[in-house]
């Protein structure tokens, strides 16, 4: 009885090489680039002692600014993601003059800096700004408020929406639309049940994406919100507070909590985008 | 339900697809629209659908002008070549679409919808199938689903695309056995378009030939491959080779040789002889026109032999094989003579359509 060879499989025999190293290379720069300076944050965290950390999880001031942040960033990408689809539809399915130059502007926000952005939308939503003089005497208030926070986080948000489901849109094959046609469906059927469901994961995609965004943006939404605790804070000027008053420990408390719940949340957001990718995504 | 086209003309940019077209598609026929690239087949079967509007003329279902009827309500099946089957729907719910998207008082209720689409996949022998996705499944059987999805509505005519293009061969004959059953079944008015003459004449109770936006001739599969109006049906349908001829005093001419073939009411002038493989046939020297065999191939399960003929120009003809004739050979002299051919006028455009034939037909024009 010679002892059976066994030998750790963990991919099949392929024809294509370089599985070892490319594996190895993922490992790594993950390691070196996302995971090490992470794992100094929850490092340096540890050092609250649990006691310690409880105390900065349940101050009313920062779970206050924790809301806000993720509150406003899940509105936020919602909008984006819908009004992101409709961009990129007009934009893929229409041909108009200017359509480049449209096209060419939706990625401004990507490049502009954010900080730049925020005094923009600042002064233009403050009530003797542009658009804020004409809400004004509406009793909607912009500037200084978390709607403010909102519509900085939609301006950064809205590029990652668009262009993750534009290249779905370009894919659609016309023949089905016509298909959906002969067999008696109105517009809005073919647009509900033959266009909208294959675009389903690229919308999930871009939503996670302009969420992440949103949560993380801190340049733009600074000079726009009005910074009030309570009411217009978010963690990351909370940090930033921290990190100005030397108390290190506490600012990656909480960071560390912000990650928690970012992680989990898009955690939560990419197991239903494979489901949909699975239900809807039959290539 | 018969279909009538009156007039269409149809035009892309400058191009014209479709120039005054005149068709009849009997209640109840299976026709074929026969033609090149570019000869506006797909175009027409396109407007009868109701897929593109024409800049003028009518289509009349029935006695009804269908012309302005927008696509949705015009009762039409239509199969894509390439199936366009929603993919992210079963097949099931592919078949069920067309009944789900009817308005709340004309849709029937679950279970006849479930019924309905279990005959209709047992019609097109998918029974079992229902539950999976079209990408889980064959070229074939997705075509299969198409056709299902089309019948589902119970359309007053079905339209179908090249519905046989993008499978092999085999699938190929197969779907159409299927689709020749289920038109026998339903009795449906059916027009499929297709560029494969022998599709078109197997399956067809008519075909119609276009070419260059223009229907040049309809009739049953016999009468265009026996009995062909013109030069470019000539061509186009069945297997044939040409000769430069010229018409004098009613008889056909090849350069000095009388041809055992009569002119057809062709006028007096230059002319082109077409002969089908078997309209030749081997000769003593003496009674016919010398050539060399230049190659031998099997084609439509006999054997066909190429031969050059003497002389100036070195026209090409084909002549099929008979038993006995088996032991000829590559680079052999034969003598050949016409027992039968077709003669069209040599015209210009003759030439061209010749050119752009698919296949058979390599003599130079004069």
């Amino acid at each position: 009885m010679a002892p059976a060879v066994r030998r750790l499989r963990v991919r099949a025999p392929s024809a294509i090489p370089g599985f070892g190293i490319a594996l190895g290379y993922t490992l790594a720069y993950l390691g070196l680039v996302v995971l090490l300076p992470l794992s100094a944050l929850v490092f340096k965290t540890a050092g609250l002692g649990w006691a310690g950390f409880a105390a900065i999880a349940g101050d009313p001031r920062i779970l206050a600014a924790l809301r806000t942040s993720f509150g406003v960033a899940f509105a936020a990408a919602v909008v984006a993601s819908l009004f992101g689809l409709l961009i990129a539809w007009v934009l893929t399915r229409y041909r108009f003059p200017g359509r480049r130059l449209v096209d060419a502007a939706v990625d401004l926000p990507f490049a502009l800096p954010t900080a730049v952005a925020g005094i923009a939308l600042a002064t233009l939503y403050a009530p003797n700004g542009w658009a804020g003089g004409v809400l004004a005497p509406w009793g909607i208030k912009v500037a200084f408020t978390p709607l403010g926070i909102f519509v900085a986080l939609v301006f950064v948000a809205l590029p990652f929406a668009v262009r993750t489901v534009q290249p779905l849109i370009g894919e659609i094959d016309r023949e089905l639309e016509e298909a959906a046609a002969t067999l008696g469906a109105t517009r809005s059927r073919t647009v509900l049940r033959v266009i909208l469901p294959p675009l389903l994961p690229g919308v999930l995609t871009g939503f996670v994406l302009a969420f992440a965004r949103a949560v993380g943006e801190y340049g733009s939404v600074i000079f726009v919100a009005g910074n009030l605790p309570f009411v217009s804070e978010i963690a990351p000027l909370l940090i930033v507070i921290k990190l100005e008053e030397f108390d290190y420990a506490g600012a990656t408390a909480v960071a560390t909590l912000m990650l928690l719940i970012s992680f989990s949340a898009l955690l939560a957001i990419n197991l239903l985008e494979s489901w949909s990718r699975r239900r809807f995504g039959h290539v | 339900m018969d279909i009538r086209a009156l007039g269409i003309t149809k035009e892309f940019g400058r191009a014209a697809a479709l120039r005054d077209v005149d068709l009849e598609v009997r209640s109840g026929e299976l026709m074929a629209l026969l033609g090149p690239s570019g000869s506006g087949k797909t175009t027409l079967l396109r407007v009868i659908a109701g897929l593109e509007q024409p800049d003028a003329g009518e289509i009349r279902f029935g006695d009804v002008d269908a012309t302005p009827i927008p696509v949705r309500r015009r009762g039409v099946g239509f199969v894509f070549q390439h199936y366009a089957l929603f993919r992210h729907l079963t097949v099931s719910d592919n078949v069920a679409f067309g009944l789900r998207a009817r308005g709340r008082s004309r849709r029937p209720p679950p279970a006849e919808i479930a019924r309905r689409v279990r005959d209709l996949l047992d019609l097109v022998q998918l029974a079992g199938y229902g539950h999976r996705f079209p990408s889980q499944l064959s070229g074939g059987q997705r075509q299969r689903v198409a056709l299902a999805r089309a019948l589902a509505v119970e359309p007053k005519v079905l339209l179908l695309d090249e519905p046989f293009g993008a499978l092999d061969a085999r699938v190929r004959k197969d779907l159409r056995r299927s689709l020749r059953e289920i038109h026998d079944a339903t009795g449906q008015t059916t027009v499929f378009v297709t560029h494969d003459q022998d599709e078109a004449l197997e399956l067809a109770d008519r075909v119609a030939i276009l070419n260059g936006g223009r229907v040049e001739q309809v009739g049953t599969p016999d009468e265009v491959h026996d009995a062909p109006i013109s030069a470019f049906v000539m061509g186009f349908v069945g297997e044939s080779t040409q000769l430069p001829v010229e018409v004098r005093a009613g008889e056909v001419w090849f350069r000095e040789a009388r041809m055992a073939v009569p002119p057809q009411g062709c006028a007096p002038g230059p002319a082109t002889l077409f002969l089908r493989p078997d309209d030749l046939a081997f000769c003593a020297p003496q009674d016919g026109w010398p050539g060399q065999v230049l190659m031998i191939r099997r084609a439509a399960g006999g054997r066909r032999a190429e031969v050059k003929l003497a002389g100036p120009g070195g026209h090409l003809v084909e002549i099929d094989l008979r038993e006995g004739e088996a032991a000829m050979a590559r680079g052999d002299i034969v003598h050949l003579r016409v027992r039968a051919g077709r003669v069209f006028p040599a015209r210009a455009d003759a030439a061209q359509s010749v050119e752009s034939r698919p296949q058979s037909g390599r003599v130079p024009m004069p």
